[in-house]
């Protein structure tokens, strides 16, 4: 079977030139998706390949891209939408939240909107402000949606796939901060044997505690865990990667045995899916647990300029510190 | 200047008519209104789609400081764009090509007059009268924009395409409110966006609430050509002016890169505004000669050949030939404003390397106006967790 290393960007455009492969009725649609191949370059050679008709340059409009979006699919499209960063998905919030997520059920299943939201998101690259927002909570407060971030070359380049095969609304979350990271990514491995969607990763079995990461921090809480290792301590690191439905077994199996758990996330701490994570954990395990569960996880402030971001994002360091606060309790 | 102040200079001697020929009418287009031709020949008056007359009576030295003006703001953004090619800015939005339609319009706003920006003018900053450096900290990431919008009239650049327009004209109806319409004293309006942005929903709100309240505001749209790699096909079928005819207000298409059109027409706009008379649409009809931003690469949507016909109408070089024609400016005077560019421009640079990082405390500042128990702990928190590597290896 062919492995290939490629960015995580590269395995996304891969999987979303698959995707066109498969199947006629996916068109991508977006600001700059054309000839441009949009600003990171994820439909980087997509319009050259599948023309105009399929991957559409839209109007500068995002609440227009995800209403028309919505009658593509009622159509017997499937669209897959880019918002081209995370700080312009609100725009087209309203269309988010009252239509894409409530349609299915207000037709009692007649009416299925295979859609992808497409939304580089977090921080990390040193942007102007609107350029680095983590809106993964008010996505996954809505029932309806389902919401997915990849952390590595092989997840994006099966997750995409996935999720425009689904029938389900999806907003799908890229670490644009990881867009230019290399994994092996095994490129003609059938969709159907793909680790599923859904589902959460063990990324590195460990003993002493459970760290729970998705997206942008996967890398963050592994390097981590290599850290705590000169301290003696051997974490076990999960990476989510289904924020909305969670998929919690592994992780309560894994508390159950560690004791101990740490969320990691960007987002700000309030009300924010550490906040989630931590009261289900603690429901299912509080007879295991040997602190709380705890959060680190970006401050509830607006995010600020670039050159402190560094002390904003929960970093190695950060991680390793709500490690101690563990242990010392 | 036409009247009043916010001229670009002190007043002069009054100048000898330049009319190149009575009654010419530029292009002769009601459709592009233009009183400066690209080889620098001044026109004595030019009509709007709606028979308005625009023309400008300026002096010598009124002449001399829109120049002035342009080439400094030109100076300025290039040396803001080499800072970010050596990495001193994170990123930035030139306004290349955009200098005419941004001094003209920025010049033809009165002291009491408010502007509502995006991120690439620059040049309407310049003619506010703040410092230029003032841009460059939310470019540096070291803060997210450092002037006073109510002390400059200028509010802060918005990035989010398009959501400025609202603010603008909800600012034009507290103007209504609070009886400031009329006469020389009263207030306007101008928002600025570009050509992309007349797409989005909030742009077009702004339109229908302005129009069914009859706002004091000018809506002006620097059609560059592009929103990013889109070229205007994508936005629309008809010329953006004429979207105002179904919002129900006066839309006026003018030559962006001529700096005289862009001040009559905005004057006169600005001007309608203040008397009561609603809001107008001005598409200042131009090209963006660089990149969207430092980070984009337009040679993968557009030919060259189309920049290259767009370098002959440079909004700089039209001016300069007219000087030059009339004598109203000789070597020495061209010589003095280069050089007093190169020195501002240097002086730009020592102070942008000059601007220290944030202290990582001020990311809890100014969260609420009224403070916050849980950022407090946070701030705390955060402190504490800082001192903790204090001697240490970190
Ligand atoms: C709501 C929103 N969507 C997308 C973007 C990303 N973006 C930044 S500038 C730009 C193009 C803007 O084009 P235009 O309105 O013509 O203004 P110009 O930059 O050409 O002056 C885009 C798509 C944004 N800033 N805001």
């Amino acid at each position: 079977m062919a492995t290939e290393t490629l960015t995580l960007g590269k395995a996304l455009n891969l999987g979303l030139r698959r995707a066109l492969e498969q199947d006629p009725k996916v068109i991508i649609m977006g600001e700059d998706v054309g000839k441009l191949g949009g600003v990171f370059r994820i439909t980087d050679g997509l319009q050259k390949d599948f023309g105009e008709n399929r991957i559409i340059d839209t109007p500068l409009a995002e609440s227009g891209i995800i209403g028309t979006a919505i009658g593509l699919a009622i159509r017997g499209y499937r669209p897959i939408c880019e918002i081209q960063f995370d700080g312009f998905v609100y725009p087209a919030y309203d269309q988010i939240v009252s239509q894409v997520a409530k349609m299915h059920y207000r037709s009692q299943g007649k009416v299925k909107l295979p859609i992808v939201i497409r939304i580089p998101f977090g921080g990390g690259i040193g942007a102007v402000e609107h350029h680095s927002e983590s809106p993964e909570a008010y996505f996954s407060h809505t029932a309806g949606l389902k919401v997915v971030s990849c952390a590595s070359p092989q997840d994006a380049y099966a997750m995409i796939q996935q999720a425009v095969t689904s029938d389900d609304p999806i907003v799908f979350l890229e670490p644009k901060r990881r867009y230019y990271e290399k994994g092996p990514v095994e490129i003609d491995a059938p969709l159907a044997d793909a680790y599923p969607l859904h589902a959460t990763r063990l990324v590195r079995a460990g003993r002493d505690a459970t760290v729970l990461a998705y997206g942008p921090m996967v890398r963050t809480a592994l390097d981590a865990a290599t850290a705590a290792e000169e301290d003696g301590r051997d974490l076990e690191v999960f990476d989510l990667r289904s924020l909305s439905p969670l998929d919690l077994r592994p992780v309560y199996d894994s508390v159950r045995r560690t004791g101990r758990c740490v969320v990691v996330h960007e987002a700000p701490g309030n009300l924010g899916l550490g906040a989630e994570l931590a009261a289900r954990i603690t429901e299912e395990c509080f007879y295991s647990l040997e602190a709380p569960v705890l959060r680190v996880t970006g401050y509830d402030t607006p995010y600020p300029a670039a050159r402190v971001e560094e002390e904003y994002l929960p970093n190695l360091d950060r991680v390793l510190d709500g490690v101690d606060r563990t242990f010392g309790w | 200047m036409a009247r009043g102040d916010g001229g670009a200079t002190t007043r002069g001697k009054r100048a000898a008519p330049r009319t190149q020929k009575r009654g010419t009418t530029g292009t002769g287009d009601p459709n592009l209104v233009q009183l400066l031709t690209p080889e620098g020949e001044r026109i004595d008056s030019a009509t709007g789609p709606d028979g308005t007359e625009y023309r400008v009576d300026f002096t010598d030295e009124e002449y001399r400081g829109l120049y002035r003006d342009l080439v400094l703001v030109r100076k300025l953004d290039a040396e803001a764009t080499a800072l970010q090619r050596q990495g001193e800015l994170g990123i930035w939005a030139s306004l290349l090509g955009q200098e005419a339609a941004q001094v003209g319009s920025g010049r033809a706003l009165r002291t009491q007059d408010m502007a509502f920006p995006t991120y690439r003018e620059h040049g309407v900053l310049y003619c506010r009268g703040i410092d230029p450096i003032m841009p460059l900290g939310l470019f540096r990431g070291v803060d997210q924009g450092g002037w006073d919008p109510n002390e400059f009239k200028f509010n802060m650049y918005t990035i989010v395409i398009g959501a400025q327009t609202l603010h603008a004209t909800g600012y034009a109806m507290g103007i209504t409110m609070d009886g400031r319409i009329g006469g020389d004293e009263g207030e306007a309006v101008i928002a600025y966006f570009g050509d992309g942005a007349t797409s989005q929903g909030d742009v077009n709100e702004a339109f229908v609430w302005a129009g069914v309240f009859n706002s004091p505001i000018v809506f002006f749209c620097q059609n560059n050509q592009y929103a990013i790699s889109e070229p205007l096909e994508r936005q629309t079928r008809v010329p953006l002016y004429q979207r105002a005819a179904g919002f129900g207000f006066p839309g006026v298409r003018v030559d962006g890169n001529d700096v005289l059109a862009s001040y009559a027409v905005t004057r006169h706009a600005l001007d309608n505004a203040r008397n009561g008379q609603g809001p107008t649409l001005i598409e200042a009809y131009t090209y963006r000669m660089g990149a969207h931003t430092t980070t984009d690469d337009p040679t993968r949507y557009r030919i060259a050949s189309e920049v290259e016909a767009w370098r002959a109408k440079d909004p700089l070089a039209r001016v300069k030939a007219f000087l030059e024609k009339q004598q109203i400016g000789d070597e020495s005077f061209f010589a003095e404003i280069d050089e007093q560019a190169k020195q501002e421009a240097l002086h730009l640079r020592e102070r942008v390397l000059a601007m220290p990082d944030p202290q990582p405390s001020t990311i809890f500042d100014h969260v609420y106006a009224h403070g916050s128990p849980l950022v407090d702990a946070e701030r705390e928190q955060a402190a504490r967790y800082l001192e903790s590597f204090e001697g240490s290896a970190h």
